[in-house]
């Protein structure tokens, strides 16, 4: 079959399953935004390309799909770096296609000509520039097969105008065939042994499950394993979701902003049975002080992960899913009987950890949620609400800040897939593009994304697109009028010098800029008026909603461990402070 | 940059795809994540669709596993040896135009001459060598060089393949 290079790209795209493209054309790209009209693939049509590659995070994060991007050279291609960046941090499976200048004019500093490889190099999986036309099939089948098997990422292809527009036979790609890369997948039958002589000895154990667990949809093996030992989990920032967070086993998330109990279960553990997790710095504190007396049991698909951070005793290079299975296995065969009394002082510990130093904030007067400041609310208490009052499986997005601190803290996530965010990079602007590709992801489940104020004046515009598109995704802002979490460092640590990070409660009016962009507006300044916004919200599915909640600009994010700190010196909320540890 | 020795001198090769810029993702790899390289020598292999990549690193071993584990990560990096000196032959050549009397000059024919060199060119004040062996020979050539008054230095970078019968 005859055809264009660019027909041939859409082919291969369609030939992938890909259902929706996120993107903006340009002069580079053009020949290929012409088949895209004659093709059954729903293209969206961004405001800015960083909103195409968040808005693919997004319905990736939620689908387990590649999201594909589609941008322009030159800015076009620069603009989604970040996106990229973001993705690759997080283990995103992502698909962009960038235009290129035509191969005869690439080294020449064409018209919007940039070394779009060279400058994605370091934050893709792997990139591609194209050129021969004969190679689109089977680039864009390594390239998806890339994205998403092994430990997933970002993958580019750059394409070449005069690429798009040769005429090439098109045929099948054959079986992808890469010998360079072998991802993992069953654990070393030895390894699993010794994992489960270590667990069967712990006294006091602890699953740090991650992202992996997600990504290697491992989460009913996960809870299996639970179930079989009755080990205690905690979830990182990436991992949430992975575990039921109403079973009794759960404990918190680590790291940073974690909850008391998890920090401290990780310090005092014997035993770290780490599934799919990378010992970030966030979680870790400082590295050398990080869960001292602690056995490592890691298992990564990724091997470069093994021993990079934290030396582990069982360093495992496999599927999660499967290397998880094989240690439960290994554990039941071993016989579980004496689990439950050797672990119950470990468990009592717990408790009293958990119930010591439970999350908490100043609820105000009468416990209503009331801010410090006249007309504000406590955004711990909207967090609360807005869990109460949304479907279980409502996918929760946050941009970066404290209000994505405040979001982790107080959301209780019961199912895999329901919570999008930006964790490795911290990007400012990820939430509104990725919750509208969330909504695109899974138009059954209600979207909502919690974002700040200062991310979200970022990458707003896509709320045009939600309008334009018809994707009926909800914003809450937690309207601090502040860089707030800039603001909570500069409290703490630089004796409350403030620079530079006031922004304003009402520059720009929030509702009447979400009016400008097509959606609804509301504003929340007392409690009493939480809930029923919320569900006023809730009830719109056919236009984006944005909800000013104005906050309590003084609010901190606790428990806190400061950086560069040990998880030992955790500060606790202040109301807290005086209790034993 | 002083040449690494001991323990933390590391000679690993790369059988790599003949792909455009797959130099610069090595490359790029080493300087994105802090690792050093010392030496690097790269050419197209028997199989025109790989080049084998030798790179000379001076790091601890731990640090070590850590930049395989990374390299490996690169698609078209297809396989990854560490050479250990015991198990390999290394060689490199080394390219010299030194400057001297008609004394000092002698003595460096001379001394070429017995490291197994040739004497490709000499002028009124300066002559250029080329000596290859193994980088310990050329170590040891280069500080006699540089006893004189060196105008040009060029060495490869060492290349090296595993010996016969060595666990490959
Ligand atoms: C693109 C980008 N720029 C800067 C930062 C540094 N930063 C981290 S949180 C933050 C403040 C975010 O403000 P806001 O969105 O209002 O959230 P808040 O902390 O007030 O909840 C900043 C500036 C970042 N993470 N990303
Ligand atoms: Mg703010």
């Amino acid at each position: 079959m005859e055809l264009t290079g660019a027909q041939a790209l859409i082919k291969s795209l369609e030939a992938q399953g890909v259902d929706v493209v996120f993107g903006l054309p340009g002069g580079a790209i053009l020949p290929v935004y012409d088949p895209i009209i004659d093709s059954a693939i729903r293209h969206i049509l961004v405001r800015h390309e960083q909103g195409a590659g968040h808005a693919a995070e997004g319905y990736a994060q939620v689908t387990g799909r590649a999201g594909v991007a589609m941008v322009t050279s030159g800015p076009g291609a620069t603009n989604i770096v970040t996106p990229l960046a973001d993705a690759m941090m997080d283990s995103i499976p992502l698909v962009v296609i960038a235009g290129q200048v035509a191969t005869s004019s690439i080294g020449t500093d064409a018209f919007q000509e940039v070394d779009t490889t060279g400058v994605t190099m370091g934050v893709t999986k792997h990139n591609y520039l194209v050129t021969d036309p004969a190679e689109i099939p089977t680039v864009v089948a390594e390239a998806f097969h890339l994205a998403t098997t092994g430990r997933p990422g970002p993958v580019l292809i750059d394409f070449p105008k005069d690429v798009a527009n040769a005429t090439v036979r098109y045929e099948e790609p054959g079986p992808v065939d890469l010998p360079g890369y072998t991802p993992p997948g069953e654990a070393d039958p030895a390894g699993v042994e010794a994992a489960a002589d270590l667990i069967a000895g712990a006294k006091r154990p602890v699953v740090y499950a991650g992202g992996g667990v997600l990504k290697a949809d491992a989460t009913r093996a996960l809870a299996a394993f639970v179930a079989a030992t009755g080990i205690p989990v905690v979830t990182t920032l990436m991992g949430r979701g992975a575990f039921p967070e109403s079973d009794r086993h759960f404990l918190g998330m680590p790291g940073m902003h974690g909850s008391y109990a998890a920090v401290t279960a990780l310090q005092r553990a014997d035993l770290l049975l780490a599934f799919g997790t990378r010992f970030d710095d966030r979680v870790t504190g400082r590295v050398s002080a990080f869960a001292p007396g602690a056995a490592v049991v890691h298992v990564d698909i990724d091997r470069a992960e093994l021993g990079k951070v934290r030396r582990a005793e069982v360093p495992l290079a496999a599927d999660c899913r499967l290397a998880i299975e094989a240690i439960t296995a290994a554990v039941r065969r071993r016989g579980t009987d004496a689990y439950p009394e050797r672990l119950a002082p470990w468990w009592a510990a717990l408790e009293e950890w958990r119930t010591r130093f439970p999350l908490t904030y100043d609820r105000g007067e009468d416990g209503r949620g009331v801010g410090g400041q006249p007309g504000t609310v406590k955004p711990q208490f909207v967090l609360e609400e807005l869990r109460r009052l949304t479907p279980e499986d409502t996918i929760l997005v946050a941009g970066v800040g404290q209000h994505q601190m405040w979001a982790a803290q107080f959301w209780r996530f019961e199912h895999p897939r329901t919570w999008v965010n930006s964790g490795g990079l911290g990007t400012m602007g990820f939430a509104v593009p990725a919750a509208l590709g969330a909504k695109v992801g899974r138009p059954d489940r209600m979207v909502w994304a919690v974002d700040g104020d200062g991310c979200f004046q970022m990458t707003a515009q896509e709320l045009v697109t939600a309008s334009a598109e018809q994707i009926p995704v909800k914003i809450a802002i937690l309207n601090n009028a502040y860089l707030g979490m800039v603001r909570q460092w500069q409290h703490m640590f630089y004796e409350e010098r403030y620079s530079e990070v006031y922004l304003s409660p009402d520059l720009p009016d929030y509702v009447r800029w979400a009016e400008a962009m097509g959606g609804v507006g509301f504003r929340v300044t007392g409690p009493e008026e939480v809930a029923p916004t919320i569900e006023k919200a809730n009830e719109i599915d056919d236009r984006p909603v944005v909800v000013d909640f104005r906050i309590d600009s003084m609010e901190q994010v606790y428990p806190m461990v400061p950086a560069g700190a040990s998880n030992d010196d955790i500060v606790v909320h202040p109301s807290q402070a005086h209790l034993p540890r | 940059m002083s040449a690494p020795t001991g323990a933390r001198r590391h000679l690993v090769s790369l059988l790599v795809e003949n792909r455009a810029g797959v130099l610069a993702r090595i490359a790029g790899l080493f300087s994105r994540r802090g690792f050093n390289i010392f030496s690097l020598a790269v050419a197209p292999t028997e199989d025109e669709r790989f080049s084998r990549v030798s790179i000379v690193v001076d790091l601890e071993s731990a640090t070590l596993d850590q930049v395989l584990a990374q390299l490996d990560k690169l698609v078209n990096v297809v396989a990854i040896n560490e050479l250990r000196p015991e198990d390999a032959h290394e060689a490199e050549l080394l390219l010299a135009t030194v400057a001297g009397d008609t004394e000092a000059r002698a003595a460096l024919v001379d001394a070429s001459t017995r490291f197994g060199g040739r004497v490709l060119e000499v002028g009124e004040e300066t002559l250029t060598v080329q000596l290859a062996g193994p980088p310990a020979v050329l170590d040891e050539f280069e500080a006699l060089a540089r006893t004189l008054r060196i105008v040009g230095l060029q060495r490869t970078g060492t290349i090296g393949l595993p010996k016969l019968g060595a666990p490959r």
